[in-house]
């Protein structure tokens, strides 16, 4: 089976992000890692993979953005595609999705494309579902437990509730929780061996995209910081507080 | 200050990915093992799944291949999370040293891949009751049988770290007449029978990292378990101290490091006199010089493994290291406990149990007065 997974590099998730002027966040010259979400999609597709498939990393992104599929070849991913160009700075979803399209496109005989529910630093939610339409291709999200049998993709998909199983031909594009797996730590020898695996780099031209195509239509006017949340009602009266607590979710609809 | 400087970008890379895996999974889970006496086993063996049960050993038997700068940067590292852990894996490639340098081919395709692998786990056993300091007159006898097809063990091993835990032993036992040269090494499996163990001891600290008293009553050896020459063995014990102290003095390194971090965190927040006490000199002054001595026992014990790996002789350096950094953590955790004032007494705190902890690193592979003696012999012999 061959998949490809998009990842992105994030500033250190550890961290207190930066602004820039320009009301993004900062991603050149910090520190920064693969996104810890996006480890469980590589995780998931090594595991699809076994030893005969392979698995292709994806990412857009800055220079340092390599360090994203350095650590998923690490893991033991097969090899990396890197688009990087100056045009794509504030890049929007839309664009992004474009762009990771027109990579997936290039790979000959793809079954099937993993990315995370959503970045850590980005928190949309919509690149894969962009990247799957502009395919054309099924989507399938928030997979808990992502299967192959019969050239069929089988999925627990995670609800509310519980979990919906959902099958779908391939190729299709799976959004994978972090519920799905544990990731491995690489190994000292997928760490020395990474910097051997093939390794691409591609403009936006490359991809046969025009200026148009990577235009962002997003602007972002300004920022405000989140309202802090009030303060919880504590009931201390034990006699009281069953009332209240009905009360209370009857009011917000829960019961 | 970069604390790697002078590492290789591949160094780097690892040290991140051994980072990380000591802050998610290592550290958190070390106060429980330390509460239950318990071998972290299953820690160890994910050690082994990253590649790190076998760094410096050859490929050819299932090992990374890389500089033993490699191994001790990584030790450091587990030691600052889970310093028990560290010493597992230190105590584990002091056991298959032996038999790498000084195995025979056949020796070390049968044991070393599961020791690579980590699969197995190893122990070195040479002190006994009445031979500690003075090894050379251990009294552990290994009879050969009157074919030469075996050898029959007799004796017993004191203060094994691993001691029942482990799958293969490195044991020195006297073969010959008295002295270093009737002493040979053997490789010596859990579950042979006459092997057996004592009961778990009590210790001060160290208490995820169980050790027992190795018994042999008439214990069966085949003779091709005998690693390198018959009288060898002595050598090959000592072989491996060299750059078992080196690991002692990344684990001791370690150590300081966190007990040092801890003391820095709690003097930023603990306010004495309407301000944080980390701004009154005299604690400043004591930070200062446990900053020092830490940055120090690194560069040293790093320099040392740099010689090791450039085919130096090493063996005084290894004892300087070990002595240097083994002396720092004790004077590091004690000077933490003591910025942490009453707190740093209490159990609340990991520092009294990082001060216990640094004790034992001045005794094992060679106490510090050992250590000055072999420094001090060759000062005197050259
Ligand atoms: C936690 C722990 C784990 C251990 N794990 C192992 C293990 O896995 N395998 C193993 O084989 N051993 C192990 N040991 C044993 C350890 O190596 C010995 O305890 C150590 O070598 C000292 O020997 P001893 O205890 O017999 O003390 P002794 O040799 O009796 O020393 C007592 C004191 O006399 C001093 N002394 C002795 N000779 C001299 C001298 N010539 N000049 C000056 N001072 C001297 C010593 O420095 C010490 O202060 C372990 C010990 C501990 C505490």
């Amino acid at each position: 089976m061959n998949i490809v997974v998009l990842v992105k590099y994030i500033p250190n998730p550890e961290g207190t992000p930066e602004m820039g002027p320009d009301h993004r966040l900062k991603r050149e010259g910090v520190e920064g890692a693969l996104d810890p979400g996006d480890e469980h999609s590589v995780e998931a597709a090594l595991q699809l993979a076994g030893s005969d498939g392979e698995v292709t990393l994806v990412t857009m992104g800055p220079e340092a953005a390599v360090g994203a599929l350095r650590r998923g070849l690490s893991m033991g991913g097969h090899k990396g595609v890197h688009v990087l160009d100056d045009s794509l700075k504030g890049a929007d979803v839309l664009v992004t999705a474009r762009v990771l399209a027109a990579v997936v496109k290039r790979q000959a005989g793809f079954d099937l494309v993993l990315a995370g529910v959503e970045s850590t630093d980005g928190y949309t939610g919509t690149l894969p579902m962009a990247v799957a339409e502009l395919l054309d291709l099924p989507n399938v999200t928030f997979a808990r437990k992502v299967e192959v049998a019969d050239g069929t993709l089988k999925v627990e998909r995670q609800t509310e509730a519980g979990y919906d199983e959902v099958e779908c031909p391939l190729p299709a594009v799976v959004t994978v929780t972090a519920g799905a797996n544990e990731p491995r730590y690489p190994t000292l020898k997928g760490i020395m061996q990474a910097k051997q695996k093939p390794m691409d780099t591609l403009s936006v031209s490359d991809l046969g995209l025009s200026a148009e195509d990577v235009k962002a239509t997003q602007e972002v006017m300004g920022l405000e910081p989140v309202a802090a949340k009030e303060a919880g009602e504590v009931i201390e009266d034990p006699e009281e507080a069953p009332g209240r607590v009905v009360e209370f979710l009857t009011k917000a609809k829960v019961i | 200050m970069d604390r790697d400087f002078g590492l290789t970008e591949d160094q780097r890379e690892i040290l991140a990915a051994v980072r990380e895996f000591v802050r998610e999974k290592a550290a958190p889970a070390a106060p429980g093992y330390e509460e239950k006496h318990e071998l972290p086993r299953d820690l160890f063996r994910r050690l082994g799944e990253m590649g790190l049960a076998g760094i410096p050993y050859d490929e050819r038997y299932g090992g990374a291949g890389q500089p033993f700068l490699t191994y001790l940067t990584v030790l450091e590292e587990v030691a600052s999370g889970f310093f028990s852990l560290a010493l597992t894996l230190s105590v584990h490639h002091l056991s298959a040293s032996g038999l790498h340098r000084f195995g025979s081919d056949s020796l070390k395709e049968k044991y070393l891949p599961r020791l690579c692998s980590g699969e197995w786990l190893g122990a070195y056993a040479l002190s006994e009751a009445s031979s500690g300091s003075d090894a050379a007159s251990l009294r552990t006898r290994a009879d050969r049988s009157g074919d030469g097809s075996s050898y029959r063990l007799t004796g017993s091993k004191r203060f094994i770290t691993h001691g029942g835990e482990a799958e293969y032993y490195l044991v020195m036992a006297r073969t010959g007449g008295e002295g270093p040269s009737g002493i040979s090494a053997f490789v010596i499996e859990r579950g042979w029978e006459g092997f057996d163990f004592g009961k778990l001891e009590e210790k001060m600290g160290w208490h995820a990292s169980p050790m027992r008293e190795l018994l042999f009553e008439g214990c069966q050896v085949p003779a091709e378990n005998l690693v390198g020459d018959e009288g060898e063995g002595f050598t090959i014990a000592l072989a491996g101290l060299d750059s078992g102290r080196l690991g002692i003095a990344a684990c001791s390194t370690g150590l300081a490091q966190a007990a040092f971090d801890a003391a820095v965190a709690f003097a930023r927040e603990r306010s004495q006199f309407g301000k944080p006490i980390i701004e009154f000199q005299g604690l400043q002054f004591m930070l200062a010089d446990m900053a020092t001595q830490i940055e120090a026992a690194r560069r040293l014990y790093r320099e040392v493994g740099r010689l090791r790996d450039a085919g130096g002789d090493y063996s005084q350096a290894a004892s300087m290291a070990k002595l240097f950094a083994s002396d720092t953590a004790m004077r590091v955790t004690t000077d933490a406990v003591q910025v942490h004032g009453g707190y740093g007494y209490m159990q609340e705190y990991p520092v009294e149990r990082y001060m216990r902890e640094a004790k034992a690193l001045q005794i094992v592979e060679g106490t510090n007065q050992i250590q000055r003696m072999v420094i001090g012999r060759r000062l005197a012999s050259s």
